[in-house]
């Protein structure tokens, strides 16, 4: 399987990462370059085996239904670029 | 030609026929409505899916927000046990496959109000697997819904996109909730049957506690999926109406998708499988994306959960713990009170109003109690507005008013008089009838009396009444007017006819 | 001063007991050495003010004769490691000007044992790289030097800060934390130990995260005993990090000495890597060497599925990573760069705020989870990630350590690698087995290469069996008698 700069620009949109037309040869090759050396897992017969769900093999542990979190606007505000009234801000989303 | 084959799915999926009353006539022949409805469905408890915070309504914006909310660098997910009992047992209450062994999965995106960027969802391997939801449609016949499955993620935040020109505001104090995500077969072939289904399903949540179905607030909210065709040929394309949050915009939102997708058809176009959205000024739907922005989610296991899973026995113990959900209720109202399949379906719409009609008809005549409840008292909580919580009319104090006309001490006339200053004062029948002498006259002397005296001054109503053995109505209804409508109805009728010389043949 | 800084942890721990030494002497010290290296660019942000303050309040209860495993002892925290109200980037420029409201359950247990914050640590960014470089603030740099060489080297990666403070005295110790290698391989470069317990052992809360089923905090140390004593403090069960597994924490410092009599070693032929460098084989023969001679049995097993761990591991963690990495966006903190819309500044902001490697990895990662491709990679990939573990719950039914050497080589220069991505992540050809089956794994110090450089051995242990690691590690560590030091040619 191979990448080529459609796909690289395709994949950068679905990452939301811009990147320069003049950027596309270089990331298709180097991504390619990867993909081709990953190629080699197809060599593992896997057909009979289960993926691994967790590297923990225990039972999810599950918490009780009790509030333990106040009030922390300000905490969750203060780091943002842009927030006003304690409202996130950001520029328009274009539907 | 793909129009007239029968797909391999749709024969695996034994569609519902269509009745010819919900066929859409069309210039080119009659065409069947497909619709399948999944229901986003906020799990009623006291904290968030995966995190501590509150998921109390209405309060100031990021106020209810933690750091693993606001996906804050190294916030980590922590499932709510309370939540995943919700979701069992709406599952068990749709009578639905619980599966015992379940995977969150993330749906990745971008938007402002979905802050990790992910969703946590659950994509191949769901809690709950197929149900279903019987409706009782109001010309009482039922229809069978099924349900593919019930999911649990998370939901998103709030944007306000219109405070602002170029900014949009967002508020993360609904991201985290618990949803269920309940995915119905497409079993539903009109507004109607999608109207009902919605209803039923919020009823259901309603009587199980595990969501409080209230549209207004967006805790009950509902994507529609529309396709037509037309009787006998493959399955159309659909579009998708999505967060249609009111029963009566379902409603019209598919009376007019339906009709936009069999305009474009019959002039010859086709449908462009697309997201759309109601909006209730217009009636209309319109398109929510460009064409070119499809989503791929790639949705691979949450890393930072397990697999959720727990045993039969804790199902059990949930099980144990159900309520009686509507349609027993509704089986044994009928069997119990020889209630009418109708007057069942209206009662079984609120657990409470179930629960007061019960109340009333314990040890009394049900159909008597059935007729006040749903006829005298629902129509007074209508007209004014009232929930049977707000009734002024306490479900003893309407036995007892039916009580009094079963002992024969007010007439069902009177009773009604009665009824009315019970429902304004909240005083009990019992006080009322005895401070306003209300009781019922049924000494024959009296009545005779006031019998007496109006032949005695109406002779010629006397000898037309010889005639037209109808007139005697105008004497009854003098009789009540002499009495203040006090006079029990069947004395009089009886010493009238003695005193007037009908038979009672006649 | 620094007659202070030679003590290791355990000794200074003692000393500070002993009420011989205060912890603001022992801070002071080290707050002087870390100035004199700036040339090394390990710390990103000293946190002078707040150790003194730390360190005071240590004295007060070490003078009534109080005070946790850890009080009054200078340490340096990765920057991946979340420290309340203290700058903290994971190095990366998107997180600039990041002060997390919380502390990472990792520190709060350092803090909790009265430990004392020195700054925080430069690492690859998002912990992603082998050799430091990729950080948004410039490389690490190894206080190692070739003999006859002035050519600055890297400090291994991504923890490479954790491994050059430590090895230039500038802390006792330091958190790091290892993906794919990234304490063990900084920790062989720099001649300490570096210790990544089992996954789920100490708690990823706190932690920024890189790749959510590997990512595992450890102790960068001196010697194996000082390790020992950090993650004694660093682990226990969090009920904030639904992977961290409830076992109790047990005094690991109490194993050390037990010797490793009849102790199952198992060497993995498949980890004899074409155009391995002699010296390192010959290192690693001359470990079996020791351990046999310390009483245990050595024997030859097999792990078929070697080969195909770097390959798996670049195509598990890059997905994870390119998921975990979505929330750097702009909105909520860090960096945010303005654009005509919300989709126009998610564009901007990541591209300018994220390294060249970083984009790479969120890249490959969105690649082979989007449809269609799901199955031939992320789901095959963790198909044979199972094979993986199962070659090692095979092994371990035969030996109880297994021994491998660290990496396959010394210390490289600075700009050496960065051109193909593909000789950097050959690296961690030895390191990325033992986080995609979740087992715990120790680099002890054990030789010089011929140019002078550190050369490290491993052991990897069965999941929960630290003791029995640490065990065999003091065992390496005491035959190797490595007392070689960097030369102090840093210093301003």
């Amino acid at each position: 399987m191979s990448v080529d700069q459609k796909t690289v620009r395709h994949i950068a949109r679905l990452a939301r990462i811009a990147v320069r037309d003049d950027e596309l040869e270089a990331l298709a090759k180097e991504l390619n370059g990867i993909l081709d050396w990953v190629e080699q897992l197809g060599e593992v017969e896997t057909a009979e085996v289960e993926p691994m769900t967790s590297a923990v093999a225990v039972a999810m542990k599950m918490r009780d239904d009790v509030v333990k979190v106040e009030n922390l606007q300000k905490e969750v505000t203060r780091n943002a670029p842009g927030a006003e009234d304690g409202f996130y801000v950001v520029p328009k989303v274009v539907e | 030609m793909a129009e007239t084959m029968v797909s391999d799915f749709e024969r695996t999926m034994k569609l519902r026929e269509a009745r010819k009353e919900d066929l859409i006539q069309g210039a080119t022949g009659d065409w069947e409505i497909i619709l399948g409805l999944e229901v986003h469905a906020q799990v009623t408890s006291n904290a968030k899916l995966f995190s501590a915070s509150s998921t109390r309504f209405g309060a100031e914006q990021n106020t209810q927000v933690s750091f693993v909310d606001a996906a804050m660098p190294g916030m980590l997910p922590v499932i709510n046990r309370f939540c995943v009992e919700q979701a069992v047992r709406t599952g068990l209450g749709l009578k639905a496959k619980i599966n015992l062994r379940s995977i969150f999965d993330r749906k990745n995106y971008f938007y402002p109000d979905l802050p990790q960027g992910y969703q946590i969802s659950q994509f191949k391997h769901p809690i709950v697997g197929e149900g279903e939801v019987l409706l009782d449609m109001p010309d009482g016949r039922t229809v069978t819904v099924g349900i593919e499955r019930l999911h649990l993620e998370q939901d998103a935040g709030k944007s306000l996109h219109d405070q602002h020109p170029a900014m949009s505001f967002v508020d993360l104090n609904r991201s985290g909730v618990a949803l269920m995500e309940i995915v119905s077969r497409p079993d539903m072939r009109s507004a109607e049957e999608a109207q009902a289904y919605v209803r039923k399903l919020r009823t259901i949540l309603r009587y199980l506690g595990t969501c409080d179905g209230n549209m207004e607030e967006g805790s009950l909210r509902a994507d529609v999926n529309v396709s037509v065709r037309k009787v006998g040929t493959g399955l159309g394309t659909r579009c998708e109406i999505k967060n249609v949050n009111s029963i009566r915009f379902i409603g019209q939102a598919i009376e007019y998708e339906a009709r936009r997708q069999i305009e474009i058809l019959e002039e010859g176009g086709k449908i462009d499988q697309e997201t759309r959205l109601f909006d209730p000024k217009t009636g209309e739907t319109r398109s929510m994306r460009s064409k070119e922005e499809a989503h791929d989610y790639r949705y691979f296991p949450d890393p930072d959960l397990l697999p959720l899973e727990f045993t039969q026995d804790w199902v059990n113990d949930i099980a144990a713990s159900l309520p009686e959900l509507p349609d027993e209720k509704k089986a044994r109202l009928i069997s119990d009170y020889a209630l009418s399949p109708y007057d069942a379906t209206v009662l079984i719409g609120e657990g409470a109003r179930a629960d007061y009609f019960e109340a009333v008809a314990k040890g009394r005549d049900a159909k008597l109690a059935a007729n006040w409840v749903t006829g005298d008292l629902f129509g007074a909580l209508n007209r004014e507005g009232h929930s049977i919580e707000e009734s002024p009319v306490s479900a003893k104090q309407l036995g007892e008013l039916i009580d009094l006309i079963s002992d024969g001490t007010i007439s069902g006339r009177i009773a009604k008089q009665v009824f009315d200053s019970m429902y304004k004062t909240g005083r009990d029948p019992a006080q009322i009838v005895e401070e306003e002498g209300l009781q019922q006259v049924t000494d024959f002397g009296a009545i005779e009396a006031a019998i007496d005296a109006v032949i005695a001054a109406n002779p010629d109503k006397v000898e037309q009444t010889k005639v037209k053995p109808q007139l005697a109505g105008w004497f009854v209804g003098q009789v009540m007017k002499s009495t203040s409508g006090k006079a029990n109805p069947s004395v009089v009728n009886e010493i009238l006819a003695r005193k007037l010389g009908l038979s009672s043949d006649d | 001063m620094s007659d202070l800084t030679k003590l290791t942890l355990a000794a200074a721990r003692d000393a500070l007991k002993k009420k011989e030494i205060t912890s603001t002497e022992l801070t002071g010290a080290y707050l002087g050495e870390m100035e004199a290296a700036s040339a090394l660019n390990a710390y990103v942000t000293p946190t002078a003010e707040k150790a003194l303050e730390m360190a005071k309040a240590s004295d007060a209860k070490l003078a009534r004769g109080e005070g946790g495993a850890l009080e009054g002892i200078p340490l340096g925290i990765k920057d991946l490691f979340c420290t309340k109200d203290v700058l903290t980037t994971a190095c990366s420029h998107i997180l600039d000007g990041f002060h997390p409201p919380y502390e990472s359950t990792v520190t709060a247990n350092l803090w909790r044992d009265g430990a004392v914050m020195l700054g925080k640590l430069n690492n690859d960014e998002f912990a992603m790289g082998s050799s430091n470089e990729t950080s948004f603030y410039g490389p690490a740099v190894n206080p190692w030097r070739r003999k006859d060489s002035d050519a600055k080297l890297v400090p291994g990666g991504s923890s490479g800060g954790s491994s050059a403070a430590v090895a230039a005295k500038l802390c006792l110790a330091a958190t790091a934390t290892d993906t794919g290698g990234s304490i063990r391989q900084p920790a062989a470069f720099t001649g300490t130990v570096g210790l990544k317990p089992t996954y789920g052992r100490c708690s990823r809360w706190g932690i920024v995260a890189f790749a959510s089923s590997l990512d595992q905090a450890g102790p960068i140390a001196r010697d194996v005993r000082d390790a020992a004593i950090m993650l004694g403090s660093m682990a226990g069960h969090d009920e904030k990090d639904t992977t961290s597994v409830d076992r109790p924490v047990p005094d690991y410092e109490a194993a050390l000495g037990q010797g490793i009599k009849g102790l199952n070693v198992g060497i993995p032929k498949e980890y004899r890597v074409d155009g391995m460098p002699k010296e390192i084989d010959d290192l690693w023969t001359r470990g079996i060497e020791w351990l046999k001679a310390a009483g245990a049995n050595v024997k030859e097993v097999s792990l078929p599925h070697t080969k195909y761990a770097l390959p798996t591991y670049y195509i598990v963690a890059p997905a994870e990573c390119s998921s975990n990495l979505a929330r750097y966006d702009g909105v909520r903190y860090g960096l945010r760069v303005e654009g005509k819309d919300i989709t126009d500044m998610y564009e901007k902001t990541r591209a300018e705020g994220f390294g060249a490697e970083v984009r790479r990895r969120v890249l490959m990662g969105t690649y082979v989870l989007s449809a269609g491709y799901y199955d031939a990679y992320y789901l095959k990939a963790q198909k044979v990630r199972t094979l993986i573990a199962r070659d090692f719950a095979e092994a371990f039914s035969e030996v109880d350590v297994l021994l491998t050497p660290t990496a396959p080589s010394a210390a490289f220069a600075i700009g050496e690698k960065t051109d193909d991505p593909l000789s950097m992540y050959l690296n961690d050809v030895f390191t990325v087995t033992v986080n995609l089956a979740g087992l715990p794994g120790i680099s002890v110090p054990a030789g010089l290469s011929a140019e002078g450089l550190p050369l490290g051995l491993q052991l990897i242990g069965r999941t929960f069996d630290e003791e029995t690691l640490l065990r065999a590690a003091f065992a390496i560590e005491e035959a190797a008698g490595f007392t070689a030091e960097a030369e102090a040619w840093w210093r301003a």
